[in-house]
Protein backbone atom coordinates (compact mmCIF):
# COMPACT_ATOMS: atom_id res chain seq x y z
CA UNK A 1 0.00 0.00 0.00
CA UNK A 2 2.61 2.41 0.86
CA UNK A 3 4.32 1.44 -1.90
CA UNK A 4 1.46 2.00 -4.32
CA UNK A 5 1.45 5.67 -2.82
CA UNK A 6 5.00 5.85 -3.58
CA UNK A 7 4.37 5.06 -7.01
CA UNK A 8 1.77 7.41 -7.47
CA UNK A 9 3.53 10.64 -6.30
CA UNK A 10 6.38 9.95 -8.45
CA UNK A 11 3.83 9.22 -11.65
CA UNK A 12 2.14 13.03 -10.58
CA UNK A 13 4.36 15.44 -12.39
CA UNK A 14 4.07 12.94 -15.49
CA UNK A 15 0.12 13.48 -15.27
CA UNK A 16 0.14 17.07 -15.32
CA UNK A 17 0.57 19.05 -18.10
CA UNK A 18 4.24 20.40 -17.96
CA UNK A 19 5.80 22.53 -20.12
CA UNK A 20 4.34 26.42 -21.56
CA UNK A 21 0.15 26.32 -21.22
CA UNK A 22 -0.10 28.96 -23.27
CA UNK A 23 -0.77 27.29 -26.38
CA UNK A 24 -0.87 30.58 -28.79
CA UNK A 25 2.60 30.77 -28.33
CA UNK A 26 3.45 27.14 -27.49
CA UNK A 27 5.63 24.94 -29.54
CA UNK A 28 2.88 22.87 -31.17
CA UNK A 29 1.18 23.54 -34.01
CA UNK A 30 -1.77 21.33 -35.86
CA UNK A 31 -2.48 22.31 -38.97
CA UNK A 32 -3.84 20.95 -42.45
CA UNK A 33 -7.10 19.27 -40.06
CA UNK A 34 -9.31 17.47 -42.30
CA UNK A 35 -12.06 14.78 -42.51
CA UNK A 36 -14.26 13.04 -45.25
CA UNK A 37 -18.07 12.85 -46.00
CA UNK A 38 -19.69 10.19 -44.39
CA UNK A 39 -23.28 9.43 -43.10
CA UNK A 40 -24.45 10.37 -39.38
CA UNK A 41 -24.27 6.90 -37.40
CA UNK A 42 -21.30 5.49 -39.45
CA UNK A 43 -17.79 5.76 -39.40
CA UNK A 44 -15.74 9.09 -40.08
CA UNK A 45 -11.71 9.53 -39.68
CA UNK A 46 -9.54 13.04 -39.18
CA UNK A 47 -6.18 13.89 -40.35
CA UNK A 48 -4.14 16.30 -39.87
CA UNK A 49 -0.13 17.74 -39.47
CA UNK A 50 0.97 18.32 -36.55
CA UNK A 51 4.64 19.79 -35.69
CA UNK A 52 6.88 20.49 -32.65
CA UNK A 53 9.79 23.47 -32.44
CA UNK A 54 10.40 22.39 -28.59
CA UNK A 55 10.54 19.38 -26.37
CA UNK A 56 9.03 15.97 -27.71
CA UNK A 57 5.90 15.68 -26.99
CA UNK A 58 2.90 12.53 -27.82
CA UNK A 59 -0.31 13.07 -29.18
CA UNK A 60 -2.42 10.90 -27.26
CA UNK A 61 -5.95 12.19 -27.53
CA UNK A 62 -8.48 13.57 -29.84
CA UNK A 63 -12.25 14.46 -29.24
CA UNK A 64 -15.14 15.98 -31.23
CA UNK A 65 -18.77 16.58 -30.76
CA UNK A 66 -19.70 14.96 -34.13
CA UNK A 67 -18.85 11.57 -32.60
CA UNK A 68 -19.44 9.49 -30.27
CA UNK A 69 -15.65 8.43 -29.73
CA UNK A 70 -12.22 9.31 -31.29
CA UNK A 71 -9.51 7.11 -31.59
CA UNK A 72 -6.06 7.20 -32.92
CA UNK A 73 -5.69 4.64 -34.87
CA UNK A 74 -2.76 2.65 -37.21
CA UNK A 75 -2.86 1.21 -40.49
CA UNK A 76 -0.45 -1.08 -41.29
CA UNK A 77 -0.04 -3.25 -44.44
CA UNK A 78 1.81 -6.55 -44.10
CA UNK A 79 2.19 -8.82 -47.13
CA UNK A 80 -0.50 -7.39 -49.02
CA UNK A 81 -3.11 -7.50 -46.33
CA UNK A 82 -4.31 -4.35 -44.88
CA UNK A 83 -4.67 -3.82 -40.87
CA UNK A 84 -5.78 -1.39 -38.66
CA UNK A 85 -5.02 -0.97 -34.69
CA UNK A 86 -5.64 1.56 -32.08
CA UNK A 87 -2.23 3.19 -30.71
CA UNK A 88 -2.09 4.67 -27.36
CA UNK A 89 0.23 7.92 -28.92
CA UNK A 90 2.14 9.26 -31.41
CA UNK A 91 5.49 10.99 -31.26
CA UNK A 92 5.34 14.46 -32.21
CA UNK A 93 9.28 15.72 -32.42
CA UNK A 94 11.43 18.65 -32.81
CA UNK A 95 11.85 18.84 -37.49
CA UNK A 96 9.99 16.09 -37.77
CA UNK A 97 6.01 16.58 -37.78
CA UNK A 98 3.49 14.21 -37.53
CA UNK A 99 1.08 13.88 -40.44
CA UNK A 100 -2.22 11.74 -39.94
CA UNK A 101 -2.39 10.64 -43.58
CA UNK A 102 -4.63 8.34 -45.63
CA UNK A 103 -2.39 4.52 -44.77
CA UNK A 104 -0.88 5.43 -42.05
CA UNK A 105 -2.03 7.18 -38.59
CA UNK A 106 -5.52 8.60 -38.29
CA UNK A 107 -8.22 9.38 -35.71
CA UNK A 108 -11.20 7.15 -36.23
CA UNK A 109 -14.40 8.61 -35.62
CA UNK A 110 -17.18 6.15 -34.65
CA UNK A 111 -20.78 6.73 -34.16
CA UNK A 112 -20.69 10.23 -36.15
CA UNK A 113 -23.91 11.94 -34.83
CA UNK A 114 -24.74 13.72 -37.63
CA UNK A 115 -23.59 13.26 -41.29
CA UNK A 116 -20.44 15.08 -42.57
CA UNK A 117 -20.71 16.41 -45.96
CA UNK A 118 -17.90 17.79 -47.98
CA UNK A 119 -17.28 21.37 -47.49
CA UNK A 120 -18.44 20.63 -43.76
CA UNK A 121 -15.99 22.27 -40.82
CA UNK A 122 -16.38 20.66 -37.59
CA UNK A 123 -14.32 21.83 -33.76
CA UNK A 124 -11.63 18.98 -32.74
CA UNK A 125 -9.59 19.15 -29.86
CA UNK A 126 -6.31 17.63 -29.95
CA UNK A 127 -4.69 16.28 -26.55
CA UNK A 128 -0.55 16.05 -26.05
CA UNK A 129 1.27 13.91 -23.26
CA UNK A 130 3.13 17.29 -22.08
CA UNK A 131 1.39 20.49 -23.78
CA UNK A 132 -2.36 21.75 -23.25
CA UNK A 133 -5.34 20.97 -25.49
CA UNK A 134 -5.39 22.67 -28.88
CA UNK A 135 -8.65 23.15 -30.28
CA UNK A 136 -9.04 23.75 -34.08
CA UNK A 137 -11.90 23.22 -36.79
CA UNK A 138 -11.88 20.55 -39.03
CA UNK A 139 -12.51 20.82 -42.85
CA UNK A 140 -14.70 17.79 -44.73
CA UNK A 141 -13.57 16.67 -47.96
CA UNK A 142 -15.49 14.48 -49.98
CA UNK A 143 -15.45 10.68 -49.09
CA UNK A 144 -12.41 8.74 -49.85
CA UNK A 145 -10.37 12.07 -50.44
CA UNK A 146 -7.01 11.16 -50.95
CA UNK A 147 -5.69 14.73 -49.66
CA UNK A 148 -7.35 17.31 -47.45
CA UNK A 149 -9.23 20.34 -49.55
CA UNK A 150 -8.08 22.17 -52.28
CA UNK A 151 -9.35 25.43 -50.73
CA UNK A 152 -7.73 24.99 -47.66
CA UNK A 153 -4.79 26.44 -47.67
CA UNK A 154 -1.81 25.79 -45.79
CA UNK A 155 -2.59 27.45 -41.69
CA UNK A 156 -6.21 27.15 -42.15
CA UNK A 157 -7.53 25.33 -39.40
CA UNK A 158 -4.54 26.08 -36.82
CA UNK A 159 -5.21 26.36 -33.80
CA UNK A 160 -7.79 28.39 -31.71
CA UNK A 161 -7.86 28.28 -27.71
CA UNK B 1 43.91 -38.09 -66.95
CA UNK B 2 43.49 -34.01 -66.75
CA UNK B 3 40.81 -33.81 -68.41
CA UNK B 4 38.45 -36.23 -67.11
CA UNK B 5 36.92 -33.08 -64.72
CA UNK B 6 36.85 -31.11 -68.08
CA UNK B 7 34.06 -33.98 -69.71
CA UNK B 8 32.28 -34.92 -66.80
CA UNK B 9 31.04 -31.04 -65.83
CA UNK B 10 29.35 -30.44 -68.86
CA UNK B 11 27.51 -34.13 -68.10
CA UNK B 12 26.64 -32.43 -64.66
CA UNK B 13 25.46 -29.20 -66.57
CA UNK B 14 23.30 -31.44 -69.12
CA UNK B 15 21.61 -33.75 -66.43
CA UNK B 16 20.79 -30.40 -64.43
CA UNK B 17 19.38 -28.92 -68.15
CA UNK B 18 17.50 -32.06 -68.30
CA UNK B 19 15.96 -31.77 -64.88
CA UNK B 20 15.00 -28.54 -65.26
CA UNK B 21 13.32 -29.21 -68.54
CA UNK B 22 11.76 -32.12 -67.10
CA UNK B 23 10.51 -29.48 -63.97
CA UNK B 24 9.44 -26.74 -66.18
CA UNK B 25 7.10 -29.52 -67.96
CA UNK B 26 5.83 -30.76 -65.22
CA UNK B 27 4.83 -27.37 -63.64
CA UNK B 28 3.25 -26.21 -66.98
CA UNK B 29 1.39 -29.22 -67.03
CA UNK B 30 -0.04 -28.64 -63.78
CA UNK B 31 -0.67 -25.10 -64.44
CA UNK B 32 -2.75 -25.94 -67.82
CA UNK B 33 -5.10 -28.89 -66.02
CA UNK B 34 -5.53 -26.67 -63.02
CA UNK B 35 -6.33 -23.64 -65.27
CA UNK B 36 -3.33 -21.12 -63.91
CA UNK B 37 -4.08 -17.46 -62.65
CA UNK B 38 -7.86 -18.26 -63.87
CA UNK B 39 -8.50 -20.41 -60.58
CA UNK B 40 -9.11 -16.74 -59.08
CA UNK B 41 -12.39 -16.36 -59.00
CA UNK B 42 -15.79 -18.61 -59.28
CA UNK B 43 -19.38 -18.35 -58.99
CA UNK B 44 -21.32 -16.41 -56.14
CA UNK B 45 -24.53 -15.78 -54.98
CA UNK B 46 -25.00 -12.58 -52.72
CA UNK B 47 -27.38 -9.60 -52.25
CA UNK B 48 -26.92 -6.19 -53.36
CA UNK B 49 -27.33 -2.62 -51.62
CA UNK B 50 -31.30 -2.76 -52.47
CA UNK B 51 -31.50 -6.10 -51.06
CA UNK B 52 -31.47 -7.80 -54.71
CA UNK B 53 -29.88 -11.49 -54.81
CA UNK B 54 -27.01 -10.92 -57.46
CA UNK B 55 -25.00 -14.04 -58.80
CA UNK B 56 -21.00 -13.72 -60.98
CA UNK B 57 -23.73 -14.28 -64.44
CA UNK B 58 -25.42 -11.56 -63.60
CA UNK B 59 -22.22 -9.19 -64.07
CA UNK B 60 -21.71 -11.58 -67.40
CA UNK B 61 -20.39 -8.96 -70.84
CA UNK B 62 -18.74 -6.80 -68.11
CA UNK B 63 -15.21 -6.26 -66.85
CA UNK B 64 -15.37 -7.09 -62.98
CA UNK B 65 -13.24 -4.38 -60.77
CA UNK B 66 -13.67 -6.23 -58.06
CA UNK B 67 -12.54 -5.19 -54.40
CA UNK B 68 -13.20 -6.73 -50.54
CA UNK B 69 -13.43 -4.72 -47.51
CA UNK B 70 -15.63 -2.90 -45.02
CA UNK B 71 -17.43 0.02 -43.98
CA UNK B 72 -16.29 0.30 -40.48
CA UNK B 73 -12.80 1.35 -42.04
CA UNK B 74 -12.82 4.62 -42.24
CA UNK B 75 -8.97 4.81 -43.64
CA UNK B 76 -8.00 2.64 -46.40
CA UNK B 77 -11.14 1.58 -47.84
CA UNK B 78 -12.91 4.82 -49.01
CA UNK B 79 -9.35 5.41 -50.42
CA UNK B 80 -9.22 2.60 -52.07
CA UNK B 81 -13.16 3.02 -53.27
CA UNK B 82 -12.75 6.81 -54.04
CA UNK B 83 -9.68 5.79 -56.22
CA UNK B 84 -11.85 3.25 -58.04
CA UNK B 85 -14.31 6.00 -58.79
CA UNK B 86 -11.55 7.97 -60.12
CA UNK B 87 -10.27 5.14 -61.95
CA UNK B 88 -13.29 5.11 -63.97
CA UNK B 89 -13.36 8.68 -64.43
CA UNK B 90 -10.22 8.50 -65.88
CA UNK B 91 -11.26 5.61 -68.26
CA UNK B 92 -13.65 7.70 -70.00
CA UNK B 93 -15.86 6.30 -72.61
CA UNK B 94 -14.34 2.50 -71.67
CA UNK B 95 -15.73 2.93 -68.02
CA UNK B 96 -18.93 1.60 -69.32
CA UNK B 97 -17.39 -1.76 -69.97
CA UNK B 98 -15.89 -2.09 -66.16
CA UNK B 99 -18.26 -3.11 -63.58
CA UNK B 100 -16.84 -1.58 -59.69
CA UNK B 101 -17.93 -4.06 -57.16
CA UNK B 102 -17.10 -3.98 -53.05
CA UNK B 103 -17.87 -7.25 -51.54
CA UNK B 104 -17.60 -6.75 -47.68
CA UNK B 105 -15.67 -9.06 -45.79
CA UNK B 106 -17.69 -8.13 -42.54
CA UNK B 107 -21.33 -9.74 -43.07
CA UNK B 108 -22.21 -9.48 -39.58
CA UNK B 109 -22.08 -5.42 -39.70
CA UNK B 110 -22.58 -4.72 -43.44
CA UNK B 111 -26.50 -5.42 -44.22
CA UNK B 112 -27.71 -4.76 -47.75
CA UNK B 113 -28.39 -1.55 -46.77
CA UNK B 114 -25.25 -0.64 -45.14
CA UNK B 115 -23.18 -1.93 -48.29
CA UNK B 116 -25.62 0.34 -50.50
CA UNK B 117 -25.76 3.33 -48.28
CA UNK B 118 -21.69 3.22 -48.00
CA UNK B 119 -20.74 2.71 -51.92
CA UNK B 120 -22.91 5.52 -52.98
CA UNK B 121 -20.21 7.74 -51.02
CA UNK B 122 -17.90 6.81 -53.79
CA UNK B 123 -19.95 6.51 -57.26
CA UNK B 124 -23.13 5.49 -58.55
CA UNK B 125 -21.39 3.01 -60.67
CA UNK B 126 -20.28 1.09 -57.61
CA UNK B 127 -22.20 -2.30 -56.80
CA UNK B 128 -22.26 -3.07 -52.94
CA UNK B 129 -22.11 -7.08 -52.09
CA UNK B 130 -23.08 -8.43 -48.88
CA UNK B 131 -24.07 -12.29 -47.73
CA UNK B 132 -24.20 -14.83 -45.02
CA UNK B 133 -21.35 -15.70 -43.50
CA UNK B 134 -20.79 -18.52 -45.38
CA UNK B 135 -21.20 -16.94 -48.79
CA UNK B 136 -19.01 -14.41 -48.06
CA UNK B 137 -16.33 -17.06 -46.78
CA UNK B 138 -16.78 -19.03 -50.27
CA UNK B 139 -16.91 -15.54 -52.42
CA UNK B 140 -13.24 -14.41 -50.76
CA UNK B 141 -12.17 -18.16 -50.56
CA UNK B 142 -12.37 -18.21 -55.07
CA UNK B 143 -10.80 -14.81 -54.78
CA UNK B 144 -8.16 -15.80 -52.69
CA UNK B 145 -8.67 -13.17 -50.07
CA UNK B 146 -7.55 -13.53 -46.49
CA UNK B 147 -9.61 -11.88 -43.63
CA UNK B 148 -10.08 -12.26 -40.27
CA UNK B 149 -11.66 -10.60 -37.35
CA UNK B 150 -9.29 -8.53 -35.06
CA UNK B 151 -11.17 -8.22 -31.92
CA UNK B 152 -10.98 -5.13 -29.54
CA UNK B 153 -10.17 -6.58 -26.01
CA UNK B 154 -12.32 -3.57 -24.71
CA UNK B 155 -14.75 -2.94 -27.10
CA UNK B 156 -16.27 -6.19 -28.56
CA UNK B 157 -18.83 -3.93 -31.26
CA UNK B 158 -15.91 -2.49 -32.06
CA UNK B 159 -13.54 -5.60 -33.67
CA UNK B 160 -11.73 -4.61 -37.20
CA UNK B 161 -11.15 -6.82 -39.80
CA UNK B 162 -7.55 -7.43 -41.78
CA UNK B 163 -7.64 -8.01 -45.19
CA UNK B 164 -6.05 -8.67 -48.60
CA UNK B 165 -6.01 -5.00 -50.53
CA UNK B 166 -5.79 -6.06 -53.80
CA UNK B 167 -8.25 -5.91 -56.97
CA UNK B 168 -8.95 -7.82 -59.20
CA UNK B 169 -9.91 -7.55 -62.81
CA UNK B 170 -12.19 -10.14 -64.45
CA UNK B 171 -13.08 -10.71 -67.79
CA UNK B 172 -16.42 -10.27 -69.20
CA UNK B 173 -17.26 -14.00 -69.22
CA UNK B 174 -15.46 -14.19 -66.03
CA UNK B 175 -12.02 -14.92 -65.90
CA UNK B 176 -9.44 -13.59 -63.88
CA UNK B 177 -7.27 -11.40 -66.17
CA UNK B 178 -4.81 -9.48 -63.68
CA UNK B 179 -4.38 -8.18 -59.98
CA UNK B 180 -4.50 -4.62 -60.22
CA UNK B 181 -2.78 -2.63 -57.31
CA UNK B 182 -5.62 -0.64 -54.94
CA UNK B 183 -2.32 1.68 -53.51
CA UNK B 184 -2.36 3.80 -56.30
CA UNK B 185 -3.62 6.52 -57.84
CA UNK B 186 -7.28 6.52 -59.43
CA UNK B 187 -5.41 7.96 -63.04
CA UNK B 188 -2.33 5.10 -62.43
CA UNK B 189 -5.55 2.47 -61.58
CA UNK B 190 -6.89 3.40 -65.13
CA UNK B 191 -3.97 2.87 -66.91
CA UNK B 192 -3.44 -0.51 -65.33
CA UNK B 193 -6.82 -1.77 -66.32
CA UNK B 194 -7.01 -0.17 -69.68
CA UNK B 195 -3.85 -2.16 -71.02
CA UNK B 196 -6.13 -5.07 -70.02
CA UNK B 197 -9.41 -3.89 -71.84
CA UNK B 198 -10.04 -4.85 -75.74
Amino acid sequence: MRRLLLLSLLAMPLLVPSGPTRAESGPIQVQQVWSRAAPQGRVGVLYMTVTDSGAPDQLVAVSTPVAEKAELHESVAEGGVMKMRPVAAAPVETGKPLVLKPGGYHVMLMGLRRTLKEGDEFPVTIRFAHAGPISVTAHVAKAGAAAAPAEMGRGNGTMSH
Amino acid sequence: MSDRPRRTLPRVLVGAAVLLVLVLVGAGAVWFTQGGAPTIGGPFKLVNGQGKTVTDRDFRGHYLLVYFGYTFCPDVCPTTLSQMADALDALGSKAAEVQPLFITVDPKRDTPQVVGQYVANFSPRLVGLTGTPEEIAKVAREYRVYYAIHKNAEQPADYTVDHSSILYLMSPSGAFIAPIRADQSGADMAKDIARHLS
